[in-house]
């Protein structure tokens, strides 16, 4: 019953909350909206039993991920409303209708697969959701991981190196005369 | 009694929303935020499948989709900085340099 009552909420809300995402013509508006949408989906990874994804999903998405957007928002102009102009009528009609067809596909996936049987169960006794999620990440899934750590290192880098400003040029090399030159 | 075809709506509903922003909007971090909505809705579905198969990869699935996220959000925010640094706008028309 109080898991009917949290799921319809919780629905409503983010549904409400990202349409205003997609449809708001404010940028800041419409972050705000995103950001409140993330920890309402958290409520459902808690409402699914996952309780370590919900937390990670409020620490990561309405933590880093939102803090780097506003961030980066601080160099667009957000006050001033967004202006979009939409041509080609044609293609936009003709991708709707393919992703339709593609939804409808994917909605009828779970139809052909009764026969699914579980590999590594959630259930394993005295454990926690968080320690069967560490004991399956970290012996069957160790090389994912170690590649996804490597992934966020190479991002974190890039990010770093992309807005900061003169940090591609080498500063100490001394033969490079004319990037030191444009640096002083 | 929610079953998982409830949350499988419930995610493809979202992933929808997430895919008409993705077609109609025509600012770049407006197109970000809309990725980011098909990103989460995937999510819920791969938990909801996770707890109505009793199988722990969804969960991992779901863990690796939100990495994910951060690094595009990271990559892909630092690229639209320095783009606006150098032509003062982020409007999706002005990318067509080539005139195709």
């Amino acid at each position: 019953m109080f898991e009917a009552i949290a799921f319809y909420t919780f629905s409503i809300l983010t549904i409400i909350m990202f349409g205003i995402t997609v449809f708001s013509k404010n940028a800041l508006y419409a972050m705000s909206a995103l950001a409140g949408g993330m920890i309402f989906i958290a409520g459902f990874f808690f409402l699914l039993g996952a309780e370590f994804l919900g937390v990670v999903q409020i620490i990561v998405y309405s933590g880093a991920i939102m803090a780097v957007y506003a961030f980066g928002m601080m160099f667009f102009d957000t006050t001033r409303d967004v202006k979009e102009s939409i041509h080609s009528k044609k293609i936009l009609y003709t991708l709707s209708v393919v992703s339709a067809v593609l939804i409808v596909a994917i909605l009828s996936a779970p139809i052909f697969s009764s026969q699914i049987e579980a590999l590594y169960p959630l259930g394993i006794e005295g454990a926690s959701n968080t320690q069967v999620l560490g004991l399956v990440l970290f012996t069957k899934y160790l090389v994912p991981f170690q590649l996804t750590g490597i992934m966020l290192l190479v991002a974190m880098i890039s990010g770093i190196l992309l807005v900061s400003k003169r940090m591609d040029l080498n500063l100490t090399q001394e033969d490079n005369e004319e990037e030191t030159r444009e640096i002083v | 009694m929610i079953t998982l075809t409830h949350y499988l709506v419930l995610s493809a509903t979202l992933f929808s929303i997430g895919l008409v922003g993705v077609i109609r909007r025509k600012n770049i971090l407006m197109l970000f935020f809309a990725t980011e909505i098909m990103l989460n809705s995937v999510n819920i579905g791969f938990v909801a499948v996770a707890l109505y198969y009793g199988d722990i990869t969804g969960q991992i699935f779901a863990l690796f989709i939100i990495a994910v996220a951060a690094s595009e959000v990271a990559v892909g925010l630092g690229l639209l900085v320095l783009y606006y640094k150098r032509t003062g706008s982020i409007n999706l028309d002005s990318l067509q340099i080539m005139k195709g």
